[in-house]
């Protein structure tokens, strides 16, 4: 076993400044929605709001990160091992199996997460942040009268929010769990928290094929 | 790591150039402070009429005090007689109907119906003396009365069922002598007891505007500015600006509150932003009838009842009618929280002799306007439903004669006869009457405009989800409406993914075991 630095310090910050305002965001979103009823409706109006802005920011930034660091390579999806993971879940991990994709440093996601990670990124995202933005600014005040763009309700808008919400809410359970399915229980935690993570010796039985080509991560299976 | 300083320096002023083009500066001086500066100061009469000769001589009948007005004021008189407040009526364009004369000479209601055959009563409020359908009278500018408006000694009073003439109390060379700019008790004198009392009809129109609190009212209060009707009510050539779509149905003329206020008067962007689609009324005017009560329901079928051959009235504990012989039963509410409609500023109207559909409640004053007309706006209006006489074979409501002068002229209060009075209503206005007659559902529509109450009260958000817009249709409102189909789905996808996520932790925990047990 060898201690991998995984998750970079701005990375940490990245994913748990994310996962407060995503769960701020749907709380704050669901009472707007009127489903649920906690700090009231126009406070959770300008919360939201605050907490959207602030996500913008984040999001700029992370942006910036994996753009600079090529870490967004990390996110490329691909069939490889892509069934071999999805028996894991379904079978392996009942039958204490290995997991079949190994934890690299260049390579930290499994094809599953790579997949749902990319998706999640390039439209569940941006569908959120544009139709955030339209909901906000497709009727914009200025001085004297209001510009509006011409978008006539809101309601196409609203429902595109919303199922954005719904799917970021699905995940956000199915991810919670996920993070128990480990090398042990809490090591996928630790590894978010820390940043280190035990990770098995590449030369322990297993064989490494490497890719010449720089954008291939390295790919491990059995 | 220094490769990485001049993008993140870049992205940071990225960020922060687009943070300042989104931020706007507050205006300098608060636009309310400048209307409250502007409106504070009081207007003083230029000259005193106390010392016009002319006022001074005895004045035998009222016209020679418009006589008198006239020597000085030449024209004036003219320019009323081209009013609505003289007229009762005005060319007005109805959709569907064309362009047709309009006003409270021909338009019927549902409260006291209509004036025709009832002259003598509803003339009262009439800005003249004497008044009768004849063209000579409406031709006569000594008939103009000119101290309804303009007394500003409080004592001049018309008389009861006296066709505008004065009361035989009033001193007319006192009140002429105090004349000057009209007062909110000048307009209120008619206008807070339209429908026959106070706060009738209107219902943000009532004898408590005379002197209102803040609460009551924002602009009249006593307290406060003090506001008289025609600060915003404001006159050219004695033609107000301002009328009511119980007797008007075009988009003109209208006082607005932007007027005075900008239609971007909060400093709030998203408040700013509602002003698109909402009026001003609709968050302003949380509620209407904030002293005394108004009526809401008007049933004239139940008019009628004698008790040992004479009328009677009955009143509820806070001492309102309930029921009136003459008149029939009424529902008045007190704190009346308005209806909110969609409305573009345009309405239709029920006309004399128009048939209609018994079946259904017949609006007589449509209020037009939808979401995607970009005209419209949600405006708060006082809905008064009734039940009210009509022609059951000809399908059109009746003209009643309600008024009687003395008993055995067909009028309903003095022979309380509905066949009668109809028969004689109907001959007024020119119209058959069958024979036939029984009482139909109305409904009206009072958009509410004044006792706007201080902003602390005005409606929010979260009263603004008290059911206010329950009923309002054509658009998406966040926190009250949803596609059915994305809460099923969604709410499926997340019960799936617990569920899933339970089956799947629970099966793990329990091979775990299996396997300590077995080991």
């Amino acid at each position: 076993m060898k201690r991998e630095l995984i998750y970079k310090r701005f990375e940490r910050f990245w994913h748990w400044t994310q996962a407060i305002l995503v769960i701020f965001l749907a709380v704050t979103g669901f009472e707007i929605h009127g489903s649920i009823s906690f700090f009231g409706y126009d406070q959770a109006v300008m919360y939201h709001d605050i907490a959207a802005w602030s996500f913008l920011v984040l999001i700029a930034f992370a942006i910036f990160w994996h753009v600079t660091t090529g870490e967004w390579r990390q996110y490329l999806p691909t069939w490889k091992n892509l069934k071999a993971q999805a028996e894991y879940y379904i079978f392996g991990i009942f039958r204490n199996s290995p997991h079949p994709t190994k934890k690299t440093v260049l390579s930290k996601l499994n094809p599953l997460q790579k997949i749902v990670y990319a998706g999640l990124k390039v439209l569940i995202i941006p569908a959120m942040v544009l139709s955030g933005l339209l909901y906000m600014f497709y009727r914009y005040p200025q001085r004297y009268e209001v510009l509006s763009l011409n978008i006539n309700s809101l309601q196409t808008i609203a429902i595109v929010h919303t199922i954005g919400a719904f799917l970021l809410l699905a995940f956000l359970i199915v991810h919670l769990y996920l993070i128990t399915t480990g090398q042990t229980v809490t090591s996928n935690l630790k590894a978010m928290i820390t940043g280190y993570e035990d990770l098995p010796d590449e030369s322990t039985g297993e064989k490494v094929k490497s890719s010449t080509k720089k954008e291939e991560v390295a790919e491990v299976s059995k | 790591m220094k490769r990485i300083f001049l993008p993140l320096f870049m992205l940071l002023v990225f960020v922060g150039m687009i943070l300042t083009a989104l931020h706007k500066n507050s205006s300098d001086t608060p636009p309310l402070l400048k209307l409250k500066a502007e409106y504070s100061v009081r207007h003083k009469s230029s000259v005193d009429h106390s010392l016009f000769p002319e006022l001074k001589k005895k004045f035998k009948r009222p016209q020679d005090v418009t006589a008198a007005c006239i020597s000085c004021h030449n024209g004036r008189a003219d320019e009323v007689m081209k009013s609505s407040h003289w007229n009762w009526e005005r060319t007005e364009y109805i959709v569907g109907k064309g362009i047709r004369s309009l006003g409270k000479r021909n338009v019927l209601n549902n409260f006291c119906i209509g004036i025709t055959s009832n002259e003598q009563s509803c003339s009262r409020c009439h800005a003249g003396y004497g008044y009768s359908n004849g063209p000579s009278y409406f031709k006569d500018s000594l008939n103009v009365d000119c101290l309804a408006c303009h007394d500003n000694s409080g004592t001049y009073m018309k008389m009861n069922e006296g066709a505008g003439m004065p009361d035989t109390s009033v001193n007319l060379n006192y009140v002429a002598q105090h004349v000057g700019r009209p007062t909110r008790t000048n307009c209120g004198t008619c206008h807070f007891f339209g429908g026959g009392g106070n706060n009738v009809k209107h219902g943000d129109l009532e004898e408590a505007l005379f002197d209102p609190t803040r609460d009551v009212d924002v602009h009249m209060a006593s307290d406060g500015e003090d506001m008289q009707c025609v600060d915003c009510h404001t006159a050219s050539k004695h033609q107000m600006l301002g009328k009511m779509y119980s007797v008007s149905s075009m988009n003109r003329n209208r006082v607005t509150c932007e007027g005075c206020h900008s239609s971007m008067p909060h400093s709030d962007d998203i408040l700013n932003e509602h002003t698109l689609k909402v009026a001003c009324q609709t968050c302003h005017i949380p509620v209407i009838a904030k002293v005394n009560p108004t009526k809401v329901y008007w049933d004239w079928s139940t008019a009628g009842k004698l008790e040992n051959g004479k009328p009677f009235e009955l009143k509820d504990s806070a001492g309102t009618d309930i029921y009136m012989s003459i008149k029939g039963s009424f529902k008045w509410i007190r704190m009346l929280k308005p209806d909110y409609i969609w409305f573009n500023g345009t309405a239709s109207h029920y006309l004399l002799g128009d048939k209609f559909d018994p079946s259904k409640p017949l609006v007589l004053n449509q209020l037009y306007g939808s979401y995607d007309d970009p005209d419209s706006k949600i405006y708060p209006v006082k809905i008064h439903r009734a039940n009210q006489i009509y022609d059951t074979q000809f399908d059109y409501l009746i003209q009643p004669k309600v008024y009687s002068a003395k008993p055995g002229d067909g009028g309903f209060w003095g022979d309380f006869d509905w066949e009668r009075a109809a028969r004689e209503g109907m001959k007024a206005v020119d119209l058959p009457f069958s024979g036939h007659y029984g009482f139909t559902r109305t409904t009206m529509y009072w958009p509410a405009n004044h006792m706007v109450s201080p902003k602390e009260q005005a409606v929010e958000c979260h009263t603004r989800n008290d059911g206010r817009l329950a009923t309002l249709e054509g658009f998406y409102l966040p926190g009250r409406d949803y596609n059915p189909l994305v809460e099923q789905l969604g709410g499926g996808l997340l019960a799936l993914s617990l569920l899933g996520v339970l089956i799947h932790g629970g099966g793990r925990i329990l091979v775990s075991r299996k396997k300590k047990v077995t080991k």
